[in-house]
């Protein structure tokens, strides 16, 4: 470990990903990824389906031994701690936010959808609760569509506001990573700028990895921008430099101007 | 180590990861007492395999003849003579009023469920289910009591027949037992299907037959497999009924309206009877044994077939 420190030295680094590869099986989803990002930094991935994007984040939140068959090799470091040697993983997880896709209700109340994990946290106060759910469902841009039907079951709402009900729940854990994958698939444009408004400030708190198929979500919010393609990470910059044509890789420049320029 | 780690900004976090809480060593102890749980049924399982197989074993080992056994229709245990230990007319017999069984209540069961499930609603729905739920609590020793006085007389005035008592009797009272599970089974099974799909398909103008055969029924397979099975395994093992209703007679049947004895049965009806650790009472085992075979591989049938399905 000590090695690992000095090869990478920088302070701020929350995470460190060093010769990562994760298999399915037989299946390789992502090869030799090695690269850091900074506390409070959103870190954009982008790249083509099947190129390892959320087998990338299943990764970082250590969801394999729930998977059957995926196995990481190589080491992700948090906070400079080697996450396959927690002896509580799930602490760690407490601590990392994770939105899927397509939205994951819990068969609960909104309420309580939200206030899972400060229950599961401990906390039993209900002004507290009251106030955190409160607080996660405003940053979510969902508060005034569902502060009249608080309990209410959370799988009646529509698909794009379940969505923000799944980044209120992720919030109300209040999270050191916020893992966010695709979150925009089922949401409107509008509410989608708003949530981007809410990342750009939750910066300040946390640090966000964002996996996105749409190229200009990752200019707009990125500080910095990996490309990951079949399972290969591409390269990794300043999302500013990226997006004016400072590549080291002509693949980089043809995703990011072929599909969506 | 965690030294050289930076004091995060946020100095209220910091879970340690390494500490392990109240939630993990509960979680531990939940994961040891449900292993518990399942190894003691597995025991348990086990035990009675053991003890119905040490009962029977004495006759296996002595004077088993799987020819005499499985071959011959001489069930004459109580003969002074000579006993002979035949178990075909009653492995016939149970076989006979089983498969009648299920050509009675698969179409019957699978019809309700699906009219329950995907036909009725509202109200109808709820008191069908309720109603269905109501039919297969009651007790098997009034099913045999409807055989006997209902459909004995019955059957020997639509039939002109000399006795009412038989496989066709006992046939449709199983099957009528057996119907009321298989629907609650089957129609959880149909439930259990997405909304969506339904929707996907009406969508693209299916009517609600195509909807349930080309969609519905596919994607509820596994269930409808198990529900069948379930009947099967219920028919096969029951017992009272099949004693009031088949006549109860060492019969190979050769048509609906023979009377015929069910392995069951006869295990119930003698086992009183005979002296612990006779031969009699021992062949008894052998049959619990066989029974446990059976109903065993209908299981693994089940689970083969369910397992198969998955696949595709």
């Amino acid at each position: 470990m000590v090695v690992e420190v000095s090869t990478s030295p920088k302070i701020n680094e929350k995470l460190v990903v060093r010769d990562l590869s994760i298999r399915f099986g037989d299946k390789v989803a992502l090869r030799n990824v090695n690269l850091e990002v900074a506390e409070n930094e959103i870190f954009g991935i982008i790249g083509p389906a099947g190129s390892g994007k959320t087998s990338f984040l299943r990764a970082i939140s250590r969801m394999d031994p729930f998977t059957p068959n995926m196995r990481i090799e190589g080491e992700i470091l948090f906070d400079g701690r080697d996450t396959s040697k927690l002896r509580n993983l799930y602490a760690y997880r407490r601590r990392i936010g994770v939105v899927f896709p397509l939205p994951v209700g819990l068969p609960l109340s909104v309420y309580q959808n939200v206030a899972f994990s400060p229950k599961l946290r401990g906390i039993r106060k209900k002004s507290q609760l009251d106030e955190i759910v409160e607080r996660c469902l405003r940053r979510a841009a969902l508060w005034d569509e569902v502060k009249d039907r608080l309990h209410a079951l959370g799988s009646l709402l529509s698909g794009g506001q379940q969505q923000r009900l799944t980044i209120a729940r992720a919030l109300a854990q209040d999270p050191e990573i916020l893992l966010l994958d695709e979150f925009s698939i089922a949401v409107d444009p509008v509410t989608t700028m708003r949530i981007e408004d809410v990342l750009k400030e939750l910066r300040e708190e946390m640090t966000i990895v964002l996996v996105t198929n749409l190229v200009q979500q990752a200019r707009r919010l990125a500080d910095r921008t990996a490309f990951f393609l079949t399972g290969e990470m591409v390269e990794v910059g300043k999302t500013s430099e990226l997006f004016e044509g400072q590549v080291a890789d002509k693949r980089t420049q043809e995703y990011i101007e072929g599909r969506f320029g | 180590m965690s030294d050289s780690v930076p004091a995060a900004s946020q100095s209220n976090r910091g879970d340690d990861f390494d500490r392990r809480d109240a939630a993990w060593y509960v979680d531990r102890l939940v994961h040891l007492l449900v292993f518990l749980g399942g190894v003691s049924a597995i025991l348990f399982i086990l035990g009675i395999f053991v003890f119905i197989t040490r009962e029977g074993l004495g006759y296996l080992t002595a004077s088993f003849s799987p020819s005499e056994f499985f071959g011959s229709i001489e069930w004459r245990p109580t003969s002074d003579t000579k006993p002979t230990y035949g178990i075909l007319a009653l492995l016939t017999g149970t076989a006979a009023v089983s498969g009648l069984a299920m050509v009675v209540a698969i179409p019957f069961s699978l019809g309700a469920a699906i009219f329950i499930g995907e036909l009725s609603e509202g109200k109808t729905r709820e008191i069908l289910k309720v109603l269905v739920e109501m039919l297969a609590a009651i007790p098997s020793v009034v099913w045999g009591f409807i055989g006997l006085s209902i459909m004995n007389p019955f059957i020997i005035d639509a039939f002109d027949v000399p006795v009412g008592l038989n496989v066709l009797n006992a046939g449709l009272i199983l099957g009528l037992m057996a119907a009321p599970i298989m629907t609650t089974i089957a129609e959880d099974a149909l439930k259990a299907v997405p909304d969506h799909y339904r929707e996907a398909a009406e969508a693209m103008g299916a009517t609600r037959w195509q909807v349930i055969f080309r969609v519905v029924l596919p994607t509820a397979k596994n269930g409808l497999v198990a529900a069948v099975l379930l009947g099967v395994g219920r028919a096969f093992g029951e017992t009272m009924a099949v004693l009031m209703a088949s006549g109860h007679s060492v019969n190979m049947p050769t048509s609906p309206f023979d009377s015929v004895r069910a392995l069951t049965a006869t295990i119930a009806a003698e086992l009183g009877e005979t002296a612990h650790g006779s031969e009699h009472y021992r062949v008894l085992f052998t049959i619990g044994i066989f029974l446990f075979l059976i109903t065993f591989c209908i299981n693994l049938i089940a689970d083969l077939i369910v397992r198969g399905i998955r696949k595709k």
